[in-house]
């Protein structure tokens, strides 16, 4: 436990601050603390996990993506005409389309930055501009509403009828969510791919010296990011039965704000799993709390961005300076 | 050829390139595609909606050259602008004198002195990256804007306001002066003044101006502030262009500011880049976007099209880099 703390000091004090606010949060409203209240939270912070955790193997590259949400827009909407073009599809039809539409997009990125030694910020900026006037230029803003049946279909995984008569249910998001979050987990700490990656994003000419091919690093990252802003685009249809042009505009900021939070460096080299899930959860929280505390709407934001600037302050002043006993664990280590 | 361009640099430094010949392939382009281009009236809609895009980009650049980034300026412009409508309504609202008006932009320019005094010391004291504190500051300045105004807008404002968004002083534009005012501010600033000589050195190596003797904290602090403040003129002139104040105006320029500011040749690791190419650069992009316009296609295909010069003019950069580089190798 001494050990968690000191190797995973930010995952470990995002975890503390998360049961606190839940500890605050069951007594100060009546049903935060429910089983319905928790599907609720999973169900709606699926996407954003999705997103999370393709975004957070870009950063450990040392890399930064501003386009991936709009890239996931124009998925959803190629995907929603091309299932139209063959008739329907299935699931299988569907991520595979939407899967390697994102991957394509990634990919621009990636030959735009490792071709063309653009920096990554500026790469993704252009395309994000490309993608999202092209996106807005082609649809002229019109949704989509005659989504396939299978597709806009709710499926439930689980359900269960409470005492009081309300259903609680686990949707497909989560299991898409929970399969995305293994399988970045297995990526970056179980292969070898993973741990090349962390050695490019911590210093990348070293790892080119050692003799990891760079591109081959650039493209598995934004690939990957690619991967799961179609996947995550695909799951928000589906969640919001609707293809809306410019749904995730702006959204790219939230999640990387998320991640950040949860332990990765801009910079590159650092960051975890864990650590992005729970930062990602800890804005739903309080997000959800705030709301079931009856707080307007509107001053969700300006609390959500004072406790990011709060937590962002305070990580960086290292916490075994505030808490001692925990440096002499370290030490010791 | 070669002493031609190297004149050119010599002159007008090497960021000056870019922005240049891309002004020169627009006006061409558009002059042959489009007989009304060159025209009073084409010059005239650039000369009005520069200012806007103008002075975020101007706020967004001190921070790029310190190696940082500043996400805040759009939310930052939108809070001055509220705070100059509640001054002006504090005090009658259409029938609002001048001193309501010159108060409530003595305000607003507090209000964004003060986002930026707050970014600057949580960057300086705790070295936060600038990309994060500013994303924080954007999410609660949007939230403290919405919170305020329940996500509507405010409107009502005085008639002598709108000169200041509309009308103009000699035949150009009181916008467009106030930008170019604003522009020769900064690059006397970045030119002539300590403040502009710290601001490079601490973007180059940060360690170095430290151990130089540069307060680079006050430094940073300084810059993050002056930056606020340069949301608040461009929020107010906003507010007079279009005589309402609603969080979210302006939210799309955000990222096209940093366009701007790459496009003008500054580097994104900070330490170098002038104010005259980025003014030149967002020259071009209005006039590609009031181009486009002529020519029947949308504001959307605009931002597109301006998103593929920022790649095109990297392109090129690296085909020059690579042909010195394989020069060199020659000689």
């Amino acid at each position: 436990m001494r050990n968690f703390i000191s190797t995973h000091a930010t995952e470990s004090s995002l975890l503390a601050v998360m049961i606190v606010i839940c500890a605050f949060l069951s007594f100060a409203t009546d049903n935060f603390f429910s089983l319905g209240n928790t599907f609720d939270l999973l169900n709606t912070s699926a996407v954003n996990i999705i997103f999370a955790v393709g975004l957070l193997v870009v950063l450990i590259a040392g890399g930064i993506d501003i386009s991936f949400a709009v890239g996931a827009s124009v998925v959803q909407y190629v995907t929603a005409i091309a299932l139209g073009w063959i008739g329907g599809g299935s699931w299988l039809s569907g991520i595979l389309i939407a899967g390697s539409i994102g991957i394509l997009l990634g990919a621009i990125n990636a030959f735009l930055i490792h071709r063309f030694r653009i920096i990554s910020i500026v790469a993704t900026i252009s395309t994000f501009n490309i993608y999202f006037g092209l996106l807005m230029f082609f649809t002229k803003g019109v949704s989509i509403y005659d989504l396939p049946d299978w597709l806009t279909d709710k499926v439930v995984l689980f359900e269960h009828e409470m005492p009081d008569g309300t259903w609680i249910e686990i949707t497909l998001p989560v299991l898409v969510m929970v399969i995305c979050v293994v399988a970045t987990w297995i990526l970056i700490t179980r292969t070898t791919i993973g741990r090349q990656l962390y050695a490019f994003g911590d210093n990348p000419e070293g790892a080119r010296r050692f003799g990891i091919n760079i591109g081959a690093m650039q493209f598995i990252a934004f690939g990957w990011l690619g991967l799961m802003a179609g996947i995550g685009g695909l799951v928000q249809a589906h969640y919001a039965q609707e293809v809306v042009p410019n749904a995730f505009y702006g959204r790219e900021l939230d999640v990387l704000a998320a991640v950040v939070l949860g332990g990765a460096r801009l910079g590159g080299g650092k960051g975890s799993v864990l650590g992005c899930v729970l930062g990602v959860l800890l804005i739903s929280i309080t997000q959800n709390g705030l709301n079931l505390m009856g707080v307007s709407p509107f001053a969700f934001k300006m609390i959500i961005g004072a406790i990011i600037l709060v937590a962002i302050t305070l990580s960086n002043t290292r916490i075994d300076k505030l808490v001692p006993v925990l440096r002499g664990e370290g030490q010791t280590r | 050829m070669t002493v031609l361009v190297e004149s050119f640099q010599k002159r007008f430094g090497p960021e000056m390139a870019g922005p240049f010949f891309a002004f020169i392939a627009v006006m061409i382009f558009f002059g042959v595609a489009s007989p009304q281009f060159l025209s009073q009236a084409t010059f005239g809609s650039v000369a009005f909606q520069l200012p806007e895009l103008g002075l975020l980009t101007l706020a967004m650049l001190l921070p790029i050259l310190t190696g940082g980034l500043n996400l805040a300026i759009t939310f930052t412009a939108n809070i001055a602008g509220l705070t100059v409508a509640w001054v002006l309504q504090a005090n009658g609202g259409v029938d609002a004198g001048p001193l309501a008006f010159a108060l409530g932009c003595v305000l607003a320019l507090a209000a964004g002195a003060a986002s930026g005094v707050v970014m600057g010391f949580v960057i300086a004291y705790t070295r936060a990256h600038p990309i994060l504190v500013s994303l924080s500051m954007m999410i609660f300045l949007r939230g403290l804007g919405e919170f305020l105004t329940r996500g509507g807008d405010v409107s009502g404002f005085p008639d002598f306001l709108r000169p200041l968004g509309h009308g103009s002083l000699l035949g150009i534009p009181v916008p467009l002066i106030i930008f170019i005012v604003c522009v020769l501010v900064w690059h006397l600033l970045l030119t002539r003044m300590k403040l502009g000589f710290n601001t490079y050195m601490i973007g180059s190596n940060i360690e170095a101006a430290r151990y130089s003797g540069v307060n680079t904290r006050k430094v940073v602090v300084l810059v993050y502030t002056l930056s606020g403040a340069m949301c608040a003129v461009a929020g107010i002139i906003m507010l007079a262009r279009f005589n309402s104040v609603r969080v979210g105006h302006g939210e799309s320029y955000l990222l096209i500011t940093v366009l701007a500011c790459f496009l003008g040749g500054v580097n994104p690791f900070g330490g170098f880049g002038r104010v005259i190419p980025v003014f030149v650069a967002l020259v071009v992009l209005q006039l590609l976007s009031s181009g486009l316009n002529l020519m029947g296609a949308n504001q959307h295909l605009a931002t597109a099209v301006w998103g593929l010069l920022l790649v095109g003019v990297m392109f090129l950069r690296w085909v020059a880099s690579h042909y010195k580089f394989l020069n060199n190798r020659k000689g």
